[in-house]
């Protein structure tokens, strides 16, 4: 408890980061869940694939322990393009292939969560064997720098050392958590203003609201979608650009639990709320670091988890309810 | 609530003709700043056909949902058979003796007409899950009830020859007997239809008046929301009219048919204030 | 119940009853017999095919027990490895790490102390929207599998050891000596496609020893069947009309004097209770039990079990179940790709043949119709929108 107290400016702040991170990767679940009413469980490794795409842009440009802070900052844009590019691409792959054949068949929801659950499972291994099908395509050799040890971590190749800039109580606050968090809300920004102001967005706002009306009227719900899945996919290059900065490592399975944390955060806030998962991911992430300093790091988890329970049960529709389609323009 | 399983239902539950079996007594409903309903009081009497009408917006499914304990009164209240029905939960205001149907059809569509009825029945069963488990003669007895009970209902509606089709799969006009018979198979004392006739055409109307008396006629208390308004004329014996969440006459339907409120109201008259 | 049935004409088309029994009668000999087979093209030749076997039997009273939360009460359930690891631990607990009492008398309670667990589980979070509860019961998987790798009680990161296994027929002496088995039964051996007796392998009738896994398997197929006429009698009851009523309109049932909330959560008691069962007899196996047994994968994997197998379906079920299990076992030279081929078969599942492998009869039935009525039907369902709206009181 005494710990808790000492470092409350920090667990605070860094927890901030934490959940700038979750809120981003929350809006793609946020999005999709509002529009199409389906927990798209396979969100989880459309980030994970933009972690690995930071790694490969790092090593792409022969990347060394050390980089000035100009070359750092060229590689961190031209990874945070790449990896929304990938992050949108792995999106839209998703949106194609295992969810617009079960939308056009107006199947249930349990199996359009099934299917996402099969390709959660197929992407995040397919991650995980990329050394056996780059093997199978005779291209081992040449990419031995990407596929080699591909059931183990992968870290940036450079460290990336944080410079404090000011002080909050007794909590120097650094480059990467300000970089982490300034990131997130103007990305946020961006995308709500995107969905209040575009055309695109007033679609899918009218698709969440009732989709037989939407396509009444005119609004081309395929086309809804695939900007949904594509917003959601890029929100979590950029949230996985920020993810390398601040934690630096990733996996194949690391969208794993990153996944259910960030749904975690969409269902406090208000599933289908964009303004929720900000919330739903800040108040998740400062709650994590809060209740590990109280009862110990290994319950990190648990507080999330006992989080989401009370917060269902006084407030079902999460903190700040659920409404894309009611957000108003 | 235990209730003994008669092997020869009687279908005229508590029978003093004339008593009231519901009151709606002085009840005034606020939606935030949207009065609903406006100091309404009337009652249903045992044994009749009681029209419940108004034009659209009048808020007769508001009173209906007040009447079958779906929303509390903010102030006045809703009594059964002498008991307050608010705070109750719904399927013990079943249990009670209020069946009701649904404007839009909501049966269990993956299950069969027979098993829709049974859900019904089963309302008054006792069967728990170690009872299902070892089949105890009491069990036993219960589910034989239950399917002679909704086989006799179906017969009742006229579709036992579909008992064992989905409900999903019947025409649309069974499927509102099939709710009617569902209904029934809790033994209501009280048995509320809300818009019945809804999307029939003239013919299938006239069977449905001629169902209605039957079902009145086999002894129970029946409530009708209708804003059809020669259907309403047709089938009950008192009507009830309300407008803006105020009732504005009640009465025969002769008298109904004379009364200068309800035509103002139909018709869409602007000063029918003072009419009540 | 026969009584009813029999004096309606409608059930015609029925298989009469001997042949009926005697079909069941021989199924139920050639499940018992399969360990000692070794039938050719079949078993698994990588893996103790009985274990396997032991395997997919655990895993059909898993998917039995999901079957009535998720199938017959319409509760996605996706921490059902919460219930599966109470189970277990409960035995763990009270044979091995703080007790010693014996596995007959530890199984009632592991059951019931699952049980419990699904009710506390249950109660507060069955109110809450259905999606909702999917998440909020991955949750609580999480938890469960947390609180046993942070709990030295639980036996933390390492697990528990030395779970004892169920009493062997005629009992082991006391100091650990084996006697002799009631009898053995000898093994078949192939020739090509020639079936002859194997006079070397031999299982010892209700033996349970370490090597061989057949009178384990022959104990959770008991438990599969037990389960199975439980899951027939049930289903087929007012309890299994009220769970149906439930899924496919809750507003409704409710008003039907179906107390939707009370059968929801005995739907989640009952699954957890089975779900408990099946963790018990995985814990004696295995004899150990750890906190990765029970990642939040397996969860998935038993919904999949369950989805893949036609939901609602015991039959469809069980088949899934075996099928997540047996595939894997039987392809280990692809064991790298298991997974990989695993997911893409779930998408192709969902969308080829999205209703399971051996979809409810009735959903398959209905379906055809419920197409055709869709159209017609998205109009109305707005209307009763104000009847729905539930009192704030």
């Amino acid at each position: 408890m005494q710990f808790f107290f000492d470092h409350f400016f920090e667990l605070t702040i860094t927890g901030l980061a934490l959940g700038s991170i979750y809120a981003l990767v929350a809006l793609g679940y946020t999005m999709v869940y509002g529009v199409l009413q389906l927990i798209n469980f396979a969100h989880s490794e459309v980030f994970m694939y933009g972690t690995f795409s930071v790694v490969w842009v790092f090593y792409l440009f022969g990347a060394g322990a050390d980089q000035s802070t100009g070359s750092l900052i060229g590689l961190l844009v031209a990874s945070m393009i790449v990896a929304m590019v990938v992050s949108g691409g792995v999106a839209l792959l998703l949106e194609r292939v295992a969810y617009r054949p079960l939308l056009k068949k107006n199947s249930p929801k349990l199996v359009a969560l099934i299917s996402a659950i099969g390709a959660s499972f197929a992407l995040a291994e397919a991650m995980g064997l990329r050394d056996r099908i780059a093997g199978f395509l005779g291209l081992e050799g040449t990419l031995t720098k990407y596929v080699a040890g591909a059931r183990d971590n992968r870290s940036l190749p450079t460290t990336i050392t944080p410079d404090p800039l000011f002080k909050i109580g007794d909590y120097n606050v650094t480059t990467v958590d300000l970089l982490v968090i300034v990131m997130a809300l103007l990305m946020m920004f961006a995308l709500d203003r995107f969905v209040r102001r575009s055309r695109l967005g007033r679609g899918m706002r009218a698709v969440a609201q009732d989709p037989s009306s939407a396509a009444l009227m005119g609004v081309n719900s395929t086309r809804v979608y695939q900007v949904t899945f594509l917003l959601g996919g890029l929100m979590a290059g950029v949230a996985a650009t920020l993810y390398m900065i601040r934690i630096g490592t990733t996996r194949f399975d690391a969208g794993f639990i990153l996944g259910v944390k960030a749904f975690t955060a969409a269902v406090l806030g208000g599933i289908g709320n964009l303004r929720g998962a900000l919330v739903g991911g800040l108040v998740l992430g400062v709650a994590e670091n809060w209740g590990s300093a109280i009862i110990g790091t290994e319950w990190k988890d648990v507080v999330a988890f006992v989080l989401l329970v009370v917060i269902l049960l006084f407030r079902p529709t999460g903190l700040l309810g659920e409404s894309l389609g009611k957000a108003r323009a | 609530m235990p209730e003994l399983i008669k092997d020869t239902p009687s279908e005229a539950p508590a029978p003093t003709p004339g008593a009231p079996i519901l009151e709606v007594d002085n009840v005034t409903l606020k939606f935030g700043g949207v009065t609903a309903l406006d100091g309404v009081s009337f009652d249903i009497k045992q044994g009749e056909i009681l029209g419940l009408i108004g034009p659209n917006g009048a808020g007769k499914t508001t009173c209906f949902n007040v009447m079958t304990g779906v929303y509390k009164p903010t102030s006045g209240e809703a009594r059964f058979l002498g008991s307050s029905l608010a705070g109750r939960k719904r399927f013990e205001i079943t249990r009670l003796g209020i069946a009701r149907t649904f404007q839009n059809i909501r049966l269990f569509r993956t299950m069969t007409a027979l098993e829709n009825v049974m859900v019904g029945v089963d309302a008054h069963s006792t069967t728990g899950v170690l009872r299902a488990l070892f089949r105890t003669p009491r069990q036993r007895k219960e589910q034989a009830y239950a399917e002679k009970r909704a086989h006799e209902l179906l017969e009742l509606v006229g579709i036992e020859h579909r008992a064992h089709e989905f409900a999903a799969s019947l025409p649309y006009g069974d499927q509102r007997r099939l709710e009617i018979a569902r209904a029934l198979a809790t033994e209501p004392k009280l048995l509320c239809l809300d818009e019945p006739a809804a999307g029939f055409n003239p013919a299938e109307k006239v069977k449905l008046l001629e169902l209605i008396r039957k079902v009145r006629d086999s002894g129970y208390t029946v409530l009708v929301i209708e804003h059809d308004m020669r259907l309403v004329m047709g089938v009950t014996d008192r009507i009830v009219v309300l407008e803006f969440g105020r009732k504005i006459a009640e009465g025969t339907p002769a008298e109904i048919r004379d009364n200068p409120a309800v035509i103002a109201a139909y018709l869409g008259v602007e000063d029918d204030d003072d009419a009540a | 119940m026969s009584a009813a049935s029999s004096t309606r004409p409608k059930a015609k088309g029925k298989v009469p009853k001997p042949p009926k029994a005697v079909i069941i009668a021989i199924a139920v000999v050639f499940f018992y017999a399969l360990p000692l087979l070794h039938l050719p093209i079949i078993s698994t030749p990588d893996s103790d095919f009985a274990g396997v076997l032991f395997t997919m039997a655990i895993y059909v009273i898993v998917a039995l027990g999901l079957n009535v939360v998720v199938g017959y009460a319409g509760l996605l359930d996706l921490g059902y490895v919460g219930f599966y690891a109470v189970g277990a631990y409960t035995v763990a607990m009270l044979t091995s790490a703080h007790g010693s009492l014996p596995f007959l008398v530890v199984l009632p309670i592991a059951v019931v102390v699952a049980m419990i667990s699904g009710v506390i589980l249950g109660a507060p979070t069955l109110r809450v929207r259905g999606d909702y509860l999917a998440i909020v019961t991955l949750g609580f998987g999480e938890i469960i599998r947390l609180a046993a790798t942070n709990s030295d009680w639980l036996g933390g990161a390492r697990g528990v050891s030395k779970i004892p296994a169920p009493p062997s027929i005629p009992p082991n002496k006391a100091d650990g000596t084996v006697t002799d088995p009631l009898f053995e039964i000898p093994h078949i051996k192939w020739d090509g496609i020639i079936p002859s007796i194997d006079d070397e392998t031999k299982t010892r009738f209700l033996k349970f020893g370490v090597l061989d896994a057949a009178p384990y398997y022959w104990m959770a197929l008991t438990v599969v069947l037990v389960v199975l006429i439980a899951d027939v009698l049930i289903k087929n009851s007012r309890v299994g009309r009220a769970w149906e009523a439930t899924r496919e309109d809750e507003d409704a049932a409710e008003i039907m004097g179906v107390p939707t909330f009370r059968y929801k959560l005995l739907a989640f008691a009952m699954g957890a209770f089975v779900g408990g069962l099946a963790g018990a007899l995985f814990a004696t196996r295995q004899s150990f039990v750890n906190p990765q047994s029970f990642a939040l994968l397996l969860s998935i994997l038993f919904v999949a079990a369950v989805v893949v197998g036609g939901q609602g379906n015991r039959w469809g079920v069980i088949i899934g179940a075996s099928l997540v299990v047996y595939l894997p076992e039987r392809f280990r030279e692809f064991a790298d790709f298991r997974v990989l081929f695993f997911g893409l078969a779930l998408m192709l599942l969902a969308i080829f043949r999205p209703e399971g492998i051996l979809p409810a009869g009735r959903t398959r039935r209905a379906k055809a119709v419920e197409e055709e009525l869709i159209a017609v039907e998205e109009g109305s369902d707005t209307d009763g929108a104000e009847a729905e709206v539930k009192p704030s009181a």
